[in-house]
């Protein structure tokens, strides 16, 4: 906490909300009591605010993209390939990816909670953990996927992977045509969250078209 | 626990809401409700399964009322009452302190231990989920299989919606140990994990929307042959 904390030169616009408040009421309690580590709350956040989100996926996918020796071992072993560069984690004890391809689309739900592969794509965002989404995916995925603005063709086979147990998932999306020339830097750039979901597909940005 | 959470299949609740450029985390709190499991002492559940159904028990009508981070505060307050940690007296009074003066700080506190616990958690390697003991898988890829009909008042990872389904394994995971036990203290029972394909008109009937599949990693104890119901019949 900065030093000027004191002067209370901030304030907040609106009144804290209720969930807020009872937050502070277990937190000053716990810590009274020798319970809880604020600094690990501290680190924990930070982790997910600035290391642990889905630029880290981007890069596996950019990398599996542009070497085809690293997307064999990657379709292969998940866990290992993605480790080699450096992500692993809680909700990443062994990864599975889904190679999406012009016959075959995967995406991924988990209905029972939120089950999410944390250590490539962080946290999951608020759609990932509604209730339509739990609820529908498994039952009308085409349908929840042109919510999204995803129209797969009628040949297209669609596959659902309710994530339930350990194992976690990633889309390995499929390249865009048009990018042939593009670095891996820049390829990491086009792939979306949602498509190492497999609610969308990645696309190309019109300049670079 | 068949109640809300197991909401696979489930109608009515509306279209899929997307929010552009979501942050983390959309208040403070959420961040800290979410590190509460590693940064308390303990730490507050034994395993993630527990800290499930820790979810799973909560009050139906207050789980479909709350946001994701709501419901993981709720099971917090209830699991430190539980354990001790505070009173329910004791939470409603400092409440009511917050309540009155909302910008009076919070202590800070730090612990040595807890926070190599933190720091260990995100950094090393996590502990492989396969087991070297254990029962050996009674099914391989290809194999037919239909889920049992079951419906425990204890947590489970197999969801209603696939009870009772005909299903063919795609892969065996390796021997894991049973979420259905771990999350209850119990022996981890290990044994074999599949991931088991089901057709979406096996599960949905006439109401499927398609042709399509849905693949979910199943413990062997959830499955049987799928002949064995023939068998029986005969």
């Amino acid at each position: 906490m900065s030093d000027n904390h004191d002067h209370h030169d901030h304030h907040h616009p609106e009144p804290e909300s209720e969930a807020a408040l009872r937050v502070k009421a277990i937190e000053s309690l716990l810590v009274e009591k020798g319970l809880l580590s604020t600094d690990a709350i501290d680190f924990i956040v930070e982790k997910f605010e600035k290391d642990i989100g889905p630029l880290n996926g981007a890069k596996v996918v950019a990398r599996a993209w542009t070497d085809p020796e690293y997307k064999r071992r990657l379709l292969e072993n998940g866990t290992e390939a993605i480790a080699e560069l450096g992500y692993w984690g809680p909700q990443g004890a062994e990864m599975v990816v889904l190679e999406n391809t012009p016959t075959d689309h995967h995406v991924v739900v988990c209905t029972l909670c939120s089950c999410y592969p944390w250590p490539v794509l962080g946290l999951p965002p608020t759609w990932y953990k509604s209730f339509a989404y739990r609820s529908r995916v498994v039952r009308e995925p085409r349908a929840v996927l042109r919510e999204f603005g995803t129209e797969l063709p009628d040949d297209v086979n669609v596959h659902v992977w309710d994530s339930n147990a350990e194992v976690r998932y990633l889309v390995l999306p499929e390249r865009p045509a048009g990018t042939e020339s593009m670095s891996e830097e820049e390829l990491t750039t086009l792939v979306t969250r949602d498509s190492m979901i497999g609610v969308a597909n990645v696309e190309v940005p019109a300049l670079v078209k | 626990m068949d109640s809300v959470h197991d909401m696979g299949g489930m109608h009515g609740f509306g279209p899929v809401l997307h929010e552009e450029n979501e942050p983390v985390f959309h208040e403070d709190w959420e961040g800290h409700v979410y590190a509460f499991g590693t940064a308390v002492k303990g730490p507050l559940f034994r395993n993630t399964d527990a800290g499930r159904y820790a979810l799973e028990v909560l009050p139906p009508a207050e789980y479909l009322a709350s946001t994701y981070y709501g419901r993981w505060l709720m099971r917090t307050e209830r699991r430190i009452v539980e354990l001790g940690y505070v009173t329910q007296q004791e939470l409603d009074e400092r409440l009511a302190y917050y309540r009155e003066h909302s910008d009076a700080p919070v202590p800070r506190g730090s612990d040595a231990a807890t926070m190599e616990r933190a720091q260990s958690r995100y950094e090393r390697r996590p502990r492989s989920l396969h087991r070297t003991d254990g029962t050996p898988p009674r099914f391989k890829a290809g194999d037919t299989v239909r889920t049992i009909n079951n419906h425990p008042l204890t947590h489970t990872r197999l969801p209603r919606y696939a009870r009772d389904k005909c299903g063919v394994i795609v892969r065996v995971n390796g021997i894991h140990d049973l979420a259905d036990n771990i999350a209850h203290g119990l022996p981890p029972e290990p044994q074999a994990n599949y991931s088991v394909r089901f057709d979406a008109r096996e599960l949905w009937g006439d109401d499927a929307e398609g042709e399509g599949c849905v693949y979910l990693d199943l413990w062997d104890c959830y499955l049987e042959p799928a002949d064995r119901r023939n068998d029986a019949a005969d």
